[in-house]
């Protein structure tokens, strides 16, 4: 019986056991099924998606920015180059802390508040992966300094770089440019894909004007990277595009002529080969020196630059508006001829001044005492005010300002570079347009002697001379005489069509002969700059006024402050039968054109023509 | 004995010519297969995660080779042996805990281990196999399904190491104590009512759980719950280790060519991460072959089981065999993100020798109560 019991016992045991068993072996099926499922979840349904988590982990991308081309003047020498420096960037992401990792670097290397101001107007706009430059150049002890600390400064990196500079410093400031950190604004508009991994952006000058050429195409590294950050290997490589070097037509040897014949004053002065529109020289006095700019100027350096009364910062050249004084008067004579309004041997009596007809307003002549009888080459020869009073009253404003067109006047010049003003050649439509009055026949008249409403600029002064020296044919002016860029760079300045004058060979016979005069005859205004010269100049004085002298009084009898004296011009062509160069020069508050102006202009046509300056 | 319901369901009797030399040696053949399957599968895996040092391989060989060296030992113990010890080696186990406690070593943050002089000697490991011996040994001699008071009694038994290791703190290695213990009540029978009532139990035991928890232990919790919250902290390793599966597709990016793994994004790619390296490089196809290995090991352990001819040896190789799975669930679950991590190593394939002495010497105790068996001559013979 108790075996009986024993046996349904164990027959009952064994039961349970196998039914516990199928339990376990259902439970590991289920299981095992579930870790299948939860597998084909993650590797089938989220495979791309964890794939390229998984690449985002590993791959980095790292910018590699293209050299900037070099810019070299017409004789080789390089005026804008690149050189390897090093600069402490920081990457965001792998820097625990930033704030205390600033302040460290603060203390240690001494950074200055304008640095972190900077830093942290990128960090607000920073994006991934790219670095954030903190200071750009290292100087040796800081490289060593900091390299001894470098594992306390996890993300924040030594990286060599290459940075602009400018071995002619203010000498090429205003024509070359500079090239400054990328600004938020700018950032805005540039594409990233070309621009990643580049700080610095052409500011002025050429390095503005020709930005896209010059900067090039950015490159790419693709980086493997562990957990840290840290590259393991390069996957992949695509080279980064250079900037093309571009060959200014500037010599910078009369570059520094004319700025050093500059250096007394505040002026400009453009030199252009007529049958080109080559710019040979573009001097803006006072200048600066563009290099601080490159390593980002610091805000007292800067103000001091701006707010400096001379404003060194101001391309005269290209921004500088000033009246032309008596400069325009060889193209009002040929206005004059052009329209049959004068003829080269018609006299005009000059008695030192002119009278509207019905009207006893007296517009002076620069002489008191007259000219006497003036014929078309000596009304330029001594720049008779009054022989062109009465050829801008017959002429009229408008037909004035249709000829004046044509030589440039009031409209920019094209040339290749940013930020030059139009200047102002009024005309009646002008002056309903803009002032919303009726032109006044007076107005023609101080107009005719390149005052009143007319103003230009000195590279416009410059344009119009060679296209004077050209007998008509129209020139662009030009900076940039070639770039060593891919064939299908696109250039940013194409040149335009232009309409050439049509000057009869007679009509610019007469003018240049009274401009050669000018300087080689003994009446010449700019008689002063004949000497020792082999060739013959056709020049032109000039003197804009800065300040109306009232009726009735003398000029001279005034207390003028330096600020308010005129304006001195000289413009010329030499050689005067076959020009090869042509000069504008303003020297601001110069007083008199011939005794000023002409000796600078002189000074670059000698250094041009005769291979040296005559200065030393 | 004609109606003896065992000779009808269990065929006892295998006719063999001879002894082969697996049987003189107490080793089951089709076991060891499946064993030195995962070792090959261990070494390939482990070759590229340990960043292909060939050092580290040997070392694991040679870890391997004494793990089945003692695990052919045990399987020389006739399991009568083994119950008749069973008592003894867990009073030995529970008073090494106990010494753990008072007199232990410290590592990170951990007291775990004894030093004996000349090896550090971690004895929940132990445990792990004295554990559902102790409790076999318990049930065996009670009427299956137990009544309330043994339950009790082995609910007891199983708690104070349990507690005890998860003191030190050990989680992962409390929860495979416990785990191993509950399997030999569940495989005795223990009602389904039971079972219910001690789920809630545990359910509402949950706070108090939470509050008696360390601080990085609380950690794993909330990362497993919502492991995207600190993507770059806490819940690091579980992302990582999803995208390390995830990018493996179906096919795996290839031997060798894992770069989660390769470049550190990994924790602990050949230790507890170790099946994510597997599921990198072969994919969904390398997990579900690793997997069928597994369930062929399990399936022979259960035919083992089935065959076993007492209620001791069925219940301790029954709980060794659900162990054995409970360890390779919970590893994975970990890594794939569906259980919280615990440090438990993937069973065969983890770098390291504690757990696989553990293992083998269980493996051992199967094997020793397969070929232990009392040959019963088939019917016709008597």
């Amino acid at each position: 019986m108790n075996l009986d019991f024993n046996e349904k016992d164990r027959f009952f045991e064994n039961k349970v056991f196998l039914n516990r068993i199928v339990a376990c072996v259902l439970f590991i099926n289920i299981a095992t099924v579930g870790l299948l499922i939860r597998l084909i979840y993650l590797q089938v349904v989220g495979h791309s998606h964890y794939a390229s988590l998984a690449q985002d982990n590993r791959v980095k991308i790292s910018p590699l920015p293209p050299t900037r081309g070099m810019i070299i003047d017409r004789n080789g020498e390089v005026l804008a180059n690149n050189y390897p420096t090093y600069s402490l960037e920081v990457f965001l992401d792998r820097v625990p802390d930033i704030d205390t990792t600033l302040a460290e670097l603060k203390t240690l290397l001494n950074l200055t508040e304008d640095e972190i101001d900077r830093f942290n107007t990128l960090r607000r706009r920073h994006k991934g992966f790219e670095a954030i430059p903190l200071r750009i150049q290292l100087s040796e002890e800081e490289i060593a300094l900091f390299s001894v600390r470098m594992p306390h400064f996890p993300g924040v990196e030594v990286q060599r770089r290459m940075l602009r500079t400018y071995p002619y410093g203010e000498l090429t400031a205003h024509v070359v440019g500079y090239v400054g950190r990328i600004s938020e604004a700018e950032l805005q508009k540039l594409d990233p894909s070309i621009y990643s991994g580049t700080y610095h952006i052409g500011k002025s000058g050429v390095e503005k004007a020709y930005e896209d050429v010059l900067h090039g195409k950015a490159g790419y590294e693709e980086l493997e990277t562990n957990v840290q950050g840290r590259s393991i290997s390069v996957l992949g490589r695509t080279e980064p595009q250079s900037g093309a070097d571009l060959y200014l037509s500037l010599d910078i040897g009369m570059q520094k002529v004319a700025q050093d014949a500059l250096r007394e004053y505040r002026g400009a002065a453009v030199a252009i080969e007529p049958s080109t529109g080559h710019v040979l020289a573009m001097a803006s006095n006072p200048s600066f020196d563009p290099n601080p700019f490159v390593q980002g100027i610091s805000r007292d350096q800067f103000a001091v630059l701006q707010n400096s009364p001379d404003r060194p910062l101001y391309n005269r050249v290209l921004r500088g508006i000033y009246p032309p004084g008596s400069t325009v008067k060889p193209f009002m004579a040929l206005a004059g001829l052009e329209f049959g309004q004068i003829t080269p041997g018609k006299r005009v009596g000059c008695p030192g001044f002119f009278r509207l007809p019905g009207s006893d307003h007296r517009y002076r002549d620069w002489k008191k005492s007259g000219h006497g009888g003036v014929d078309l080459r000596l009304a330029i020869t001594q720049s008779c005010d009054v022989y062109f009073y009465q050829l801008a009253l017959r002429l009229g404003i408008d037909r004035m300002n249709q000829y004046m067109r044509k030589f440039g006047f009031g409209e920019k010049t094209g040339i290749d570079m940013d930020g030059e003003k139009a200047g102002i050649y009024p005309s009646t439509e002008w002056k309903t347009k803009t002032r919303k009055s009726a032109w006044f026949p007076g107005e023609s008249l101080i107009a005719g002697i390149g005052q009143g409403y007319v103003q230009t600029t000195p590279l416009q002064m410059a344009r119009a001379t060679a296209i004077l020296a050209n007998k008509g044919q129209v020139i662009v002016p030009r900076v940039v005489e070639r770039m060593k860029a891919p064939p299908d760079t696109e250039n940013p300045f194409p040149l335009r069509n232009v309409e050439n004058i049509s000057i009869p060979p007679a009509n610019w016979r007469a003018v240049v002969d009274a401009m050669v005069d000018v300087v080689h005859s003994g009446r010449g205004t700019a008689k002063g700059i004949a000497a020792g010269l082999t060739y013959h100049i056709a020049g032109k004085t000039g003197t804009a006024q800065v300040f109306s002298v009232g009726q009735g009084q003398s000029y001279k009898s005034m207390r003028v402050k330096a600020q308010l004296k005129d304006h001195a011009w000289f413009i010329a062509f030499a050689p005067a039968e076959a020009p090869r160069i042509a000069v504008a020069v303003i020297v601001e508050n110069g007083g008199h054109g011939g005794s000023v102006a002409a000796p600078i202009a002189k000074t670059i046509m000698q250094y041009y023509l005769k291979g040296q300056a005559n200065h030393d | 004995m004609i109606n003896d319901p065992l000779i009808e369901e269990i065929p006892l009797y295998e006719p063999k010519a001879g002894r082969s030399w697996s049987q003189r040696l107490h080793v089951d053949m089709p076991l060891l297969i499946g064993l030195l399957l995962l070792s090959c599968v261990a070494f390939v895996v482990l070759y590229s995660a340990g960043g292909q040092k060939i050092e580290m391989v040997f070392r694991q060989a040679g870890r391997l080779g004494l793990a089945m060296g003692i695990m052919v030992i045990i399987a020389q113990i006739h399991p009568h042996h083994l119950r008749l010890y069973s008592p003894l080696l867990y009073l030995f186990g529970v008073v090494l805990l106990a010494a753990v406690l008072v007199i232990g070593e410290t590592s990170l943050g951990a007291t775990r281990w004894l030093n004996l002089g000349v090896v550090r000697f971690q004895p929940s490991e132990m445990v792990k196999l004295t554990m559902p011996m102790m409790i076999a040994w318990f049930l065996a001699s009670q009427p299956m399904p137990p009544a309330l008071h043994h339950v009790l009694m082995a609910g007891t038994l199983i708690l104070v190491p349990t507690l005890m290791i998860a003191k030190q703190p050990d989680l992962g290695t409390a929860l495979l104590v416990f785990a191993a213990g509950w399997a030999v009540l569940f495989l005795a029978g223990l009602g389904w009512n039971y079972i219910l009532a001690l789920a809630v139990l545990g359910g509402s035991l949950m706070p108090v759980l939470w509050h008696f928890m360390h601080g990085y232990q609380r950690d794993r919790v909330l990362m497993f719950l919502n492991p995207e919250s600190d993507p770059l902290g806490r819940g690091y390793h579980i992302i990582q280790s999803k995208i390390a599966i995830g990018s493996g597709g179906i096919y795996g990016k290839g031997w060798l060519h894992g770069t989660q793994s390769h470049l550190d994004f990994l924790p602990e790619p050949s230790t507890d991460f170790v099946f994510a390296v597997l599921a990198e490089e072969f994919g969904l196809l390398g997990c579900a072959g690793l997997l069928a290995i597994y369930l062929f090991i399990m399936a022979r352990c259960f035919y083992i089981v089935v065959q076993a001819q007492d209620k001791f040896n069925r219940l301790l190789s029954g709980a060794l065999t659900v162990t054995f799975f409970v360890y390779v669930f919970v590893n994975v679950g970990m890594v794939i993100g569906i259980l919280p991590v615990v440090g438990v190593p993937l069973p065969m394939i983890s770098y390291g020798g504690t757990s696989m002495v553990t293992l083998l010497a269980g493996f051992g105790i199967l094997m020793s109560i397969q070929t232990h068996r009392k040959l019963i001559p088939p019917l016709e013979s008597q």
